[in-house]
């Protein structure tokens, strides 16, 4: 029983991470109607940068919150430098587009800061919190900070007419110009905040899976597939797909399938429920534009 | 007449397309002025080409400004808003963020607030629905929010692309009564362009008449309604 416990609330601290980082993924697809493949090398490269500030003597906040600001802007400069010129190609460029920035993330990290696998800081270490048996201190942590980034993220599209705008860019672009909607500028700002979250998303996940140029493969797909789950286009099902497939991956592989197989479940969840039901459990139908 | 709006040779282009050919019309200051012609005729295209929405050619003058925004989100920045065809709503936020996008480039708080006041004294409907999605409105109810939108821009120039579309004549009615107390009370220049000409030019005081991308006849609107030859030829009634 206490190992059951065990392995459902380690499921929730990864799941927290593959919760926002499908939040991420939705945030991409609602705007371009794409799946953005190269999040995870983006956030792993992003963490990397976290890893070398703090090998250089930085503290690991001062650290945490430079590494989110360099993705943010990153993420902006990447939407306007490399995904633009691709915006009317036909989607298989924008793919290709997307699996050649993870490409060349993977091989830029493992060019500066090697292929070793590394151990990551992490800033909730010490004693397990409120005596609680079932998680780590990092784990605790880690599901906290997942929290706070859902909290904000959805403060900022629901409170603030930036957030507004940038609903209303996705969903209507041609109208949100004619308010005056910078529709352009809101992909960008798009892209920085996916990938300022996949940088959260990167320095939580480290400290569990170990820091090498492959660590996102992985939490890529199980995040992936927790966006199908709950449905591509609704990011609050995106959140309640991440955990659950946290949860159902660590029960699984403890449990029924063993731990070197449990990546396979992702693809499962990805294709029974595409089979199953394409729009994920609150999606609505895609309707593919002609 | 003094102008708010001048158009020397307009051209419109759907990529390399040529949709309207050089057109020559005036929107009146502080008036109504009505684009008429049949299906196809490039009205809509007309209005797209004023908000930068399309490659155009040829001089536009704002305000006797050669106009040179290119892009939408720029010339909604002069104070020209557009109600496009179709009503262009943002369907899955509720009324309340429509209006709210509508007022996006304005920095005068207060100014917007009021402004909301005035718009539901104009459209009560729209007060009573302020929480529900956009799109679960009637048709009616979302052309009133396409021009609560507008409004919320504070335009001195309003574009309107067929607002009687698709609506029952009572509806008709009401909005275009109200067209005329914002024409009228707040000195909005409105651009109209509209299938149903009598109605239009009930409205307009001068009127273009459009055929395959060429003004054909333009004048004052009383001019055109009773020029028996015109109407006959080209309003068909
Ligand atoms: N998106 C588009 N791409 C290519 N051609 C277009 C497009 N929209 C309109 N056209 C063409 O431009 C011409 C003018 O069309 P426009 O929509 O301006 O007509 P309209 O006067 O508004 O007609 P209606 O009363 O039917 O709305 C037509 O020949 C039309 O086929
Ligand atoms: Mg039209």
């Amino acid at each position: 029983m206490v190992e059951l416990f065990h392995q459902l609330a380690s499921g929730l601290a990864l799941g927290g991470v593959y919760a926002i980082t499908a939040l991420a993924l939705v945030m991409i697809f609602q705007a371009t109607q794409l799946v953005n493949f190269a999040q995870g090398e983006m956030a792993m490269f992003s963490t990397y940068i976290a890893w070398w500030l703090m090998q250089n003597g930085w503290d690991y906040w001062q650290a945490f919150g430079v590494t989110v600001v360099f993705s943010f802007v990153g993420g902006v400069v990447i939407e306007r430098v490399v995904v633009r010129p691709f915006a009317q190609a036909p989607v298989l460029a924008s793919v290709i587009v997307f699996i050649g920035l993870s490409f060349i993330f993977n091989a830029l990290a493992g060019f500066f800061f090697g292929y070793s696998v590394q151990s990551f800081d992490t800033p909730f270490d010490g004693r397990p919190w409120f005596g609680n048996k079932f998680m780590s201190a990092h784990e605790s942590g880690s599901v906290v900070v997942s929290l706070v980034v859902l909290a904000l993220v959805f403060a900022f599209f629901r409170f603030t007419p930036l957030g507004l705008a940038m609903r209303a860019a996705a969903q209507n672009p041609a109208s949100a110009r004619l308010v005056g909607v910078r529709v352009g500028w809101m992909l960008a700002l798009g892209w920085g905040l996916a990938a300022a979250i996949g940088a959260v998303a990167g320095m939580m996940a480290a400290p569990i899976v170990y820091l090498d140029p492959n660590m996102m493969g992985g939490i890529l797909l199980y995040a992936f597939a927790g966006a199908v789950l709950g449905g591509i286009d609704n990011p609050w099902g995106a959140v309640f797909g991440g955990f659950t497939v946290g949860i159902a991956e660590n029960l699984l592989g403890a449990y029924v399938v063993g731990e070197e197989v449990k990546l396979s479940v992702a693809l499962i969840i990805i294709i029974g429920v595409l089979v199953a039901k394409p729009s994920g459990l609150f999606g609505r139908r895609i309707v593919a534009r002609v | 007449m003094s102008a708010i709006l001048a158009a020397r040779g307009l051209k419109a282009f759907y990529g390399q397309i040529e949709a309207l050919h050089g057109v020559d019309f005036e929107v009146e200051e502080g008036g109504v002025t009505a684009l008429l012609g049949a299906n196809g005729a490039g009205k809509t295209t007309t209005l797209r080409a004023i908000s930068a929405m399309i490659r155009r050619e040829g001089n536009l003058e704002f305000r006797g400004k050669r106009m040179t925004a290119r892009a939408p989100e720029d010339v909604a920045r002069l104070g020209v808003a557009h109600v496009p065809d179709g009503r262009g709503t943002f369907t899955d936020l509720t009324v309340e963020e429509n209006l709210r996008l509508g007022a996006y480039v304005r920095r005068d708080r207060a100014a917007v607030k009021a402004d909301f006041q005035r718009i539901f004294g104009y459209f009560p409907r729209l007060a009573e629905r302020i929480h529900q999605q956009a799109g679960t409105l009637s048709g009616g109810e979302q052309q009133m929010l396409a021009i609560s939108r507008a409004l919320l821009l504070k335009p001195s120039l309003l574009l309107l692309d067929e607002p009687s579309f698709g609506l029952a004549p009572l509806v008709v009615a009401e909005i275009f009564r109200i067209l005329r107390a914002i024409n009228e009370s707040e000195g909005v220049s409105i651009l109209i362009v509209e299938q149903n000409a009598n109605l239009a030019l009930d409205l307009a005081t001068r009127a273009y008449l459009l055929e395959t991308g060429r003004v054909v006849v333009g004048g004052a609107a009383s001019a055109i309604r009773a020029d028996d030859s015109v109407r006959r030829a080209y309003l068909g009634y």
